[in-house]
């Protein structure tokens, strides 16, 4: 076993990035060969989502059944013992007597540490607040991979709400490690923080600006957000930057024909919706990439997939 | 004007070198008992610094922690203990490569303000100081950590 919990992709080297998506890959083969596979047979995966995230608990619940284990868990902490006042600690402490691996996603940044911390069973990490969501990360580059067979030599532009989204802060870092050009498109205001800018740059060639038409023709992947309206204090502030970027097929004429679009999802208004028919959309392949992908995760976290 | 003799208390601890302006800081995140005796003197000559502030506290030898915790915001400080009048041990203070339960984290929504546990920060740099939290990973420059001394 390479690593115990999945907490933040700052853990990971990139040979454990490669190790997760080739195993990823094997899984994903075998179970178009022999449908639901039995590796987790025995197993039992308790999500605990302080925070509803539909798409994420589906994705794992999804690849855990596909295992062959079985799940438990809540969507919301409102219906746990945390409205009495319990303590994550306590929770994490009582959950693992009944799971052999806890997915956490919690509003507090931090969270999922503290839990890999105090549980004796591994913990992966499904969003902690502002801070990380390492698996969304590893089905990003996953889905880059299975689209293009390769990352190294790719440009890669990612566009959007780069201050707040911490999907694009985990994924710059991520391709820092691979031979790849970043663009940065972003609303004035929404920039990449210069932290990750600084942090990366001696890596990686990177290209900032909020112009997305003068990028468009030189990029393989555009990987879009969405501009988050609850991270705006002020409700002017965000309808002033609200529609700053629209994908549509007009700014796609230009675009290379294997250009590949990605979002993390929901969308809002960022992508048009005649652009899913198009061949430039990946968003929907993406969202199945979840499912190899954190099979891979809780195999490898429980020991049962070397 | 000749220079302070540091070891003009008894026993206890004398801090010199402190950058001058910081030795009330100092003083404050030492959080020291009332009834202490303590001598404090500002904008001394020095021949090191220009100008140093100097605290001697009278019966009271620094733990590590509070030492690190020193580092932080005096790390030019030397610490020295003090017995019958004599420097019985110098010490210059360090800023440690992991910091613990001395800081709270600057970010509201971190999980350390509202579980059980000890703020655990890792040092990214000393020079200048620049802490990342353990748990939410957001990092924390010079003049945020002063202010978030616990």
């Amino acid at each position: 076993m390479r690593f115990q919990d999945v907490i933040s992709i700052n853990d990971f080297e990139k040979d454990d990035i490669e190790y997760v998506l080739k195993t990823a890959e094997l899984l994903e083969r075998e179970l178009k060969e022999k449908g639901t596979l039995q590796y987790a047979k025995g197993k039992v995966l308790a999500t605990l989502f302080f925070e509803p995230s539909t798409r994420t608990r589906l994705s794992f619940e999804s690849a855990m059944h596909r295992l062959g284990g079985s799940v438990i868990g809540f969507a919301e902490a409102s219906a746990t013992s945390v409205k009495k006042g319990e303590s994550l600690m306590d929770t994490i402490r009582t959950v693992e007597n009944y799971a052999d691996v806890i997915v956490i996603r919690h509003p507090k940044e931090g969270a999922a540490r503290l839990a890999a911390e105090v549980a004796k069973i591994p913990v992966i990490n499904a969003g902690d607040g502002a801070n990380q969501h390492p698996t969304q990360t590893l089905l990003d580059l996953y889905t880059i991979k299975k689209e293009f067979g390769k990352i190294d030599g790719l440009k890669i532009a990612l566009l959007g709400d780069l201050k707040y989204g911490r999907t694009v802060h985990s994924l710059a870092k991520a391709l820092s490690y691979y031979n790849v050009k970043l663009y940065f498109v972003a609303p004035p205001g929404l920039e990449m923080p210069r932290h990750i800018v600084e942090e990366i740059s001696d890596k990686v060639d990177i290209v900032e600006t909020s112009n997305l038409e003068s990028v468009i023709p030189e990029i393989d992947v555009l990987y879009a957000t969405r501009i988050q309206k609850e991270r705006f204090p002020d409700p002017a502030e965000y309808n002033k930057i609200k529609g700053s970027y629209r994908v549509d097929l007009k700014i796609l004429e230009g675009a290379k024909e294997t250009l590949k679009i990605m979002h993390p999802l929901p969308r809002v208004d960022e992508i048009s919706y005649e652009v899913d028919k198009t061949r430039y959309s990946a968003y929907f392949r993406q969202v199945w990439s979840g499912v190899p992908v954190r099979m891979a995760l809780l195999g490898i976290v429980l020991g049962v997939i070397e | 004007m000749k220079e302070l003799k540091v070891s003009a208390i008894h026993k206890g601890t004398v801090i010199d070198h402190i950058p001058s302006g910081k030795g009330l800081k100092v003083l404050e995140i030492l959080n020291l008992p009332e009834d202490s005796t303590i001598l404090i003197a500002v904008n001394v000559r020095s021949e090191k610094l220009g100008k140093k502030d100097i605290i001697k506290v009278e019966g009271k030898i620094l733990s590590k922690d509070e030492v690190n915790k020193i580092a932080l915001i005096a790390p030019t400080a030397t610490v020295n203990i003090i017995d019958k009048w004599e420097v019985v041990e110098k010490k210059n203070v360090e800023v440690p490569d992991e910091i613990i339960g001395i800081i709270k984290c600057a970010n509201p929504n971190c999980i350390t303000h509202y579980e059980k546990v000890k703020p655990k920060f890792k040092v990214i740099s000393k020079k200048p100081l620049k802490l990342k939290c353990h748990y939410c990973e957001r990092t924390m420059e010079e003049e945020i950590i002063a202010k978030n001394l616990l």
